[in-house]
């Protein structure tokens, strides 16, 4: 699968992509379990804490506490081994992260308490993100360098060369990550993204990744992609690339931390596209319904465990069981949280200054 | 005495040495050309970025978040509309992160009329990013208030737009900057770059002062006692003369440069109109949703019983463009003697 530029013959540079047709099912591993067991359950858990999770911020959507969602079920085994690579703390020194909002199984893999998401859906004054300003999944936390989700798509690959930036000068192996799916990509900023990160001489430290889940909300990849790889769109400004199957936790925790290695030493652009699935669809607006069509990374992933004995049987059950029963419980306590009131809209429009309305009413 | 431009250049020069700016950059800003306008010529943090805008902008914003200080410059306002997402984004950064991260950053721009730019360098943006809450909004129109303004602009820790008359880019004022040497020749031989091969250059800095001006401030730039003329930018100057004109037909008109569109300095206008009854709003940004409109509604709303006449606006003409002959970009934006006329009949105006 790797797509090294400097390897590629001239005439595969040349060639035409092929057009796309449905993506062919990417088996990038042996059934071997690479990995300890500690960690593969530890990757196991939080998946299924995520996937708990986004299922009861669908729930609390459904039964009217709250006005929208969007997350990222589906994405859980390219999601949470990513969470785990992140160094996370304050400052050029550790890890930008210019999320998208389907990021929530990368936020609990770095530890994020879960009630936080919770609050978000029900833009409750406690919501540590945006204190109910924002819609759920919008995460943002300064103390991790995780910069505000918005809503808009694809700005935050204009934004990541430029934190890039100053961890290139500040030195060290912090890095920039951004993640955006497969349809903003043909967003300007994407390109964006790729020319700034590889200017000759002046290569930045930045991940860019890709989740491809071969949808933008209805609009399907075939009918407005030509390229077959969206990773290739990398190679011709001679960057490392890759096509990972992020369906696969081990296959992408392994590709992942390769990739990590690579930006925090060598200080230079990766592009890695993750193939995915999109299970509860695009957000509430298309219902956020369980999508049967798409292949379940956590099923998968279990039978595999079960089968090399890292989990018992019934032993995944028990933990989705564990975690329904607490977010529940988490949720119930969420919905009698005050929401923020209306005169602090005020606050924060400057920075330094105290909030106040500059009309007399 | 510095024009516009190397008072821009002085202010980034000592806002790189002391206000811990990071980095000045865009399209052409570094060396050998130093900006199209050559405001950023011999800095030390200038460099060429890829000509592209939203780029530009987002590359600033990502810095800021990083822990730098940028100065971004977009080349002409004209081609800062494919940025305004990214602008928005900025200005409510702080907002929708409920005060976790904030955006000290400045993006520099020229602005207006007035060189024979044609349709896309003309353009003004005031009613614009006067629309883009959690900016602060400058437009200086002397060299001494771009240098006092820019360098509060690099110490703000919000994101600041720095708008520049691109007319006035190479007037001078009558006032020095602290520091700067008073003789014209003499600044030019110390912090303008030669023609021709310029590796070999670098600019010999005079001794700068922060002799800031603080945001939010206007300046009364001709006290007069019936009637009031605010404006801001290129048009500033031309109000100025057009009142010191017609003090000789008996007219004593009141001149405000604004200084600060966002936030603005009330108190300043409407301590001159409470005095003078009469108040005209001069700008050449399209008068349709104008920034002047909504200083008309506030002085309308808040002292409609204070005034003798209705309170006017001058604008640009709301058309798609500015055209390149002379007679087209006169009959676009306002001109001296539109200024005078305006003054004229508003002096006029009984109850």
């Amino acid at each position: 699968m790797a797509r090294d530029a400097k390897k590629l013959s001239p005439a595969a540079k040349a060639a035409k992509p092929s057009a796309p047709s449905a993506f062919k099912p990417m088996v990038t591993h042996s059934d071997a379990l690479p990995l300890d067991a500690a960690v593969l359950r530890s990757m196991h858990d939080s998946m299924v804490k995520s996937r708990v999770l986004e299922e009861r911020l669908i729930a609390m959507y459904k039964t009217g506490h709250g006005y929208f969602w969007i997350g990222g079920p589906g994405e859980e085994a390219f999601n949470v081994p990513l969470g785990m690579l992140i160094k996370k703390g304050q400052g050029p020194a550790f890890d930008y992260c210019h999320f998208h909002y389907r990021q929530s199984a990368t936020l609990l893999a770095m530890g994020e308490d879960p009630v936080g998401a919770l609050r978000q859906m029900k833009n409750t004054s406690s919501d540590p993100y945006s204190g109910g300003r924002n819609f759920a999944g919008h995460f943002s936390k300064r103390e991790w360098n995780i910069a505000p989700v918005s809503s808009p798509i694809e700005v935050q690959y204009a934004m990541a060369p430029g934190t890039a930036l100053v961890q290139k000068r500040h030195g060290g192996d912090g890095i920039s990550i951004v993640t955006g799916g497969d349809a903003g990509t043909a967003e300007g900023d994407f390109a964006s993204c790729l020319v700034w990160s590889s200017r000759p001489g002046e290569e930045l430290p930045v991940l860019i990744i890709v989740t491809n889940n071969r949808w933008g909300i209805s609009t399907s990849y075939d009918q407005v992609q030509g390229v077959e790889r969206i990773s290739d769109r990398g190679v011709a400004f001679g960057m490392k690339t890759k096509t990972i199957d992020g369906n696969d936790p081990i296959s992408a925790y392994l590709e992942l931390k390769e990739a990590f290695e690579y930006v925090r030493t060598e200080r230079k652009p990766y592009l890695v596209e993750a193939r995915v699935s999109r299970l509860y669809g695009h957000s509430s607006a298309s219902g956020a319904n369980f999508a049967t069509n798409e292949a379940d990374c956590i099923a998968q992933f279990e039978a595999r465990l079960e089968k090399h004995g890292v989990l018992a049987k019934g032993e995944a059950q028990a933990l989705r069981d564990r975690y329904t029963t607490e977010f529940a419980e988490l949720a119930r306590a969420v919905k009698e949280e005050p929401f923020p009131e209306g005169s602090t809209v005020w606050d924060h429009v400057f920075h330094g200054e105290p909030g106040r309305d500059p009309f007399p009413r | 005495m510095a024009n516009m431009a190397q008072a821009v250049r002085m202010a980034l020069h000592f806002a790189e040495e002391h206000l811990g700016v990071t980095d000045i950059f865009g399209e052409d800003v570094g060396m050998p050309l130093g900006g199209v306008f050559t405001c950023t010529q011999g800095l030390k943090t200038t460099w060429n970025s890829p000509l592209d805008e939203r780029g530009i902008i987002g590359a600033a914003m990502g810095i800021a978040m990083a822990g730098g200080k940028p100065i971004a410059e977009i080349q002409f306002c004209d081609y800062i509309y494919n940025t305004i997402d990214l602008l928005k984004l900025a200005g409510n950064t702080h907002w929708s992160s409920n005060g976790q991260w904030n955006l000290p950053m400045v993006v520099m721009t020229p602005v207006g009329s007035g060189i024979r730019g044609s349709i896309y360098h003309s353009h003004s943006i005031d009613a614009t990013v006067t629309h883009l809450a959690g900016w602060k909004i400058v437009i200086p129109s002397t060299p001494r208030d771009a240098y006092g303004l820019l360098l509060s602009a690099c110490k703000e820790t919000n994101p600041v737009m720095f708008l520049i008359p691109k007319a006035l880019m190479r007037i001078r004022g009558d006032e020095l900057i602290p520091g700067e040497p008073g003789d014209d020749k003499a600044l030019s031989k110390l912090i303008d770059a030669p023609l021709g091969d310029r590796t070999k250059w670098s600019a010999q800095w005079p001794e700068l002062q922060d002799a800031s001006i603080p945001l939010g401030q206007a300046k009364v730039v001709r006290e007069g006692s019936q009637l009031t003329v605010v404006s801001y930018g290129r048009t500033l100057p031309m109000c100025a003369a057009a009142a010191q004109k017609l003090s000789s037909e008996g007219i004593d008109a009141e001149v405000i440069d604004l200084r600060t569109l966002w936030p603005y300095d009330w108190d300043a206008i409407k301590t001159s109109v409470e005095k003078t009854g009469r108040v005209l709003f001069v700008n050449e940004d399209t008068e349709v949703t104008n920034f002047g409109e909504h200083l008309v509604r506030r002085v309308v709303e808040e002292l409609f019983f204070k005034l003798l006449a209705p309170p006017k606006l001058l604008a640009g003409k709301f058309l798609p463009g500015i055209g390149l002959a002379d007679p087209l970009e006169s009959a676009s934006v306002p001109q001296p003697a539109d200024i005078e006329q305006a003054i004229r009949t508003l002096a006029a105006t009984q109850p």
